[in-house]
C-alpha cells in the first residue's frame, strides 16, 4: 500500500518535471488508441484524428469539471504540458510550418474567394449574435455588441467589449459563445465536409475565413483532411484581427444608431 | 542543417507576429492582425526563394516538415485544454448565437464552394496532406518548389 504510494508519487513527480515531454507521451497515446480505434470501429471512415479531437474535448469537460478550471485537462498538474504543447504559442508555429506545403497557384486562385468569406464570416455570425441577444431581452448597444462580437470568435468578443465597456456578465456570455463555436466547428467540420464540399483548397479557404475561429478552424481541418490545413489556416488567421478591427468600430457604431 | 529549417520557421513566425501587432497598432486595434497569415506568406516566399536558388537542402526541409507533422497532435493538445464545461453549461442564448452562425456559416461554405471550376487538386496539395498528416511519406519525384 505504502510502496504503491511511493510508486504513484514518483511517477506524477516527473510528469510535473518532465511537463512537455510527458505531454509527447500522452497525446501519442490518445492518438494511438484513437487511429486503431478508428480504424477497428468505422474502418477508417473517421479519421483517426477526428477521433483524438473529440477524445481531448471529453477529456477537457472531464477537466475541467474535476479542477473547475478554465485550461481542461492542462489544469491538472501532472498534465500542465498539454498546455504549453495545445497552447498559442506551438499552435501557431506548427501552423505556419503547414504552409511550407502551399501550392501557391492554388491559393492564389482562391484568393479572392477568400477574401469574400472573411467579410461574410465576420458579418453573418455578428448578426446572428446580436439577433439572439435582442431576442433574449437586451436593448443596450454595448451588451447587443458584446454579444454579437463574441459570435465572431471567443477573442473578438472580450476585445470588443472591453473597448466598448461592457460588463462581466456579458462578457462571460460573449466568451462562451465564441468558445462553444469553436468548439462545434472543431466537432461538426468532418460530419458536414461532404456536404459543403469541403473536399479541395479553393473551398478550405473559403471555409477558413468563414469560420474564423483559429482553434476551430484547425482542429476542424485537421479531423477532415490534413492536406486541406494550410489552405483554411491562411485566411482564419485574418479573421480575428478584421473581427477586433471592426467590432468596437463599424459594428459598435450601426448597433447603436438602431436601438438608440 | 535541421536547426536552420526550425530557424527559418521561426524566424517567419516571429517576423509575421510582429508585423501582425504592428498592422494592429496602425489601425488602432488592440489584437494582433493576421500575423500567422502573414508569417505563412513569409515562410511561402522564402521557399520559392530557396528553392529557386537551390538552396532547399533536404536538413531545412526535415526543420519545417517536422513541425508541420506534429501540427496533428499539437491540435489535439489544443482541443484537451479548451473550456469546454463553459461551452456545454453556456445556456440557450450561448448555444443559439453559436448554432445558427455556424449553420449559416456552413452554407455559406456550400455556396462559396460552388463558385468558380472545381479543381481535383494537385500532387503536391496531396503531398501536403502526408506531411501535415504525419504520415512522413518520402518526397515524390518532381515535387513543385
Amino acid at each position: 500500500m505504502e510502496l504503491g504510494h511511493q510508486i504513484w508519487h514518483g511517477i506524477e513527480h516527473v510528469f510535473i518535471e518532465q511537463s512537455l515531454v510527458a505531454a509527447f507521451a500522452v497525446v501519442g497515446a490518445l492518438i494511438l488508441v484513437s487511429n486503431l480505434a478508428a480504424k477497428r470501429f468505422t474502418k477508417g471512415r473517421v479519421h483517426g484524428s477526428a477521433i483524438a479531437i473529440v477524445l481531448g474535448l471529453v477529456l477537457a469537460y472531464f477537466g475541467g469539471l474535476y479542477t473547475g478550471g478554465k485550461k481542461g485537462i492542462a489544469d491538472i498538474p501532472a498534465l500542465a504540458g498539454i498546455g504549453l504543447m495545445g497552447g498559442a504559442m506551438l499552435r501557431d508555429f506548427a501552423i505556419v510550418a503547414t504552409a511550407f506545403e502551399v501550392d501557391v497557384t492554388e491559393a492564389r486562385r482562391a484568393g479572392l474567394i477568400g477574401v469574400l468569406a472573411l467579410a461574410l464570416g465576420t458579418i453573418i455570425p455578428f448578426l446572428v449574435g446580436t439577433l439572439t441577444a435582442v431576442a433574449f431581452g437586451y436593448h443596450d448597444a454595448v451588451s447587443i455588441t458584446t454579444i454579437g462580437a463574441g459570435a465572431i470568435t471567443y477573442i473578438v468578443g472580450p476585445v470588443t467589449g472591453a473597448a466598448i465597456g461592457a460588463d462581466s456578465t456579458v462578457m462571460a456570455l460573449s466568451i462562451a459563445t465564441g468558445v462553444t463555436k469553436a468548439v462545434m466547428v472543431m466537432v461538426g467540420t468532418p460530419l458536414v465536409a461532404k456536404l459543403i464540399g469541403l473536399d479541395n483548397p479553393r473551398s478550405a479557404m473559403a471555409y477558413g475565413g468563414l469560420m474564423g475561429t483559429v482553434s476551430g478552424v484547425a482542429g476542424g481541418l485537421a479531423a477532415t483532411d490534413p492536406k486541406l490545413v494550410p489552405y483554411g489556416a491562411l485566411t482564419a488567421t485574418f479573421h480575428t484581427g478584421i473581427g477586433c478591427l471592426v467590432g468596437p468600430s463599424i459594428f459598435y457604431l450601426t448597433v447603436r444608431a438602431l436601438v438608440g | 542543417m535541421i536547426v536552420l529549417g526550425v530557424a527559418l520557421l521561426a524566424a517567419c513566425t516571429l517576423i509575421g507576429v510582429y508585423l501582425g501587432d504592428l498592422l494592429g497598432v496602425a489601425l488602432g486595434v488592440k489584437a494582433n492582425v493576421g500575423g500567422v497569415g502573414i508569417a505563412m506568406i513569409l515562410l511561402i516566399l522564402a521557399r520559392l526563394w530557396l528553392s529557386r536558388r537551390g538552396g532547399l537542402t533536404k536538413g531545412i526541409q526535415f526543420g519545417v516538415e517536422f513541425w508541420a507533422g506534429m501540427y496533428i497532435p499539437i491540435v489535439v493538445a489544443m482541443a484537451a485544454q479548451q473550456n469546454v464545461v463553459a461551452a456545454v453549461s453556456g445556456g440557450p442564448i450561448v448555444i443559439i448565437a453559436a448554432t445558427g452562425s455556424l449553420v449559416l456559416c456552413f452554407g455559406a461554405v456550400a455556396l462559396l464552394s460552388r463558385i468558380g471550376r472545381r479543381d481535383p487538386g494537385s500532387p503536391a496539395v496531396e503531398h501536403g496532406g502526408s506531411v501535415i498528416g504525419g504520415e512522413a511519406d518520402p518526397v515524390p519525384a518532381g515535387k513543385q518548389g
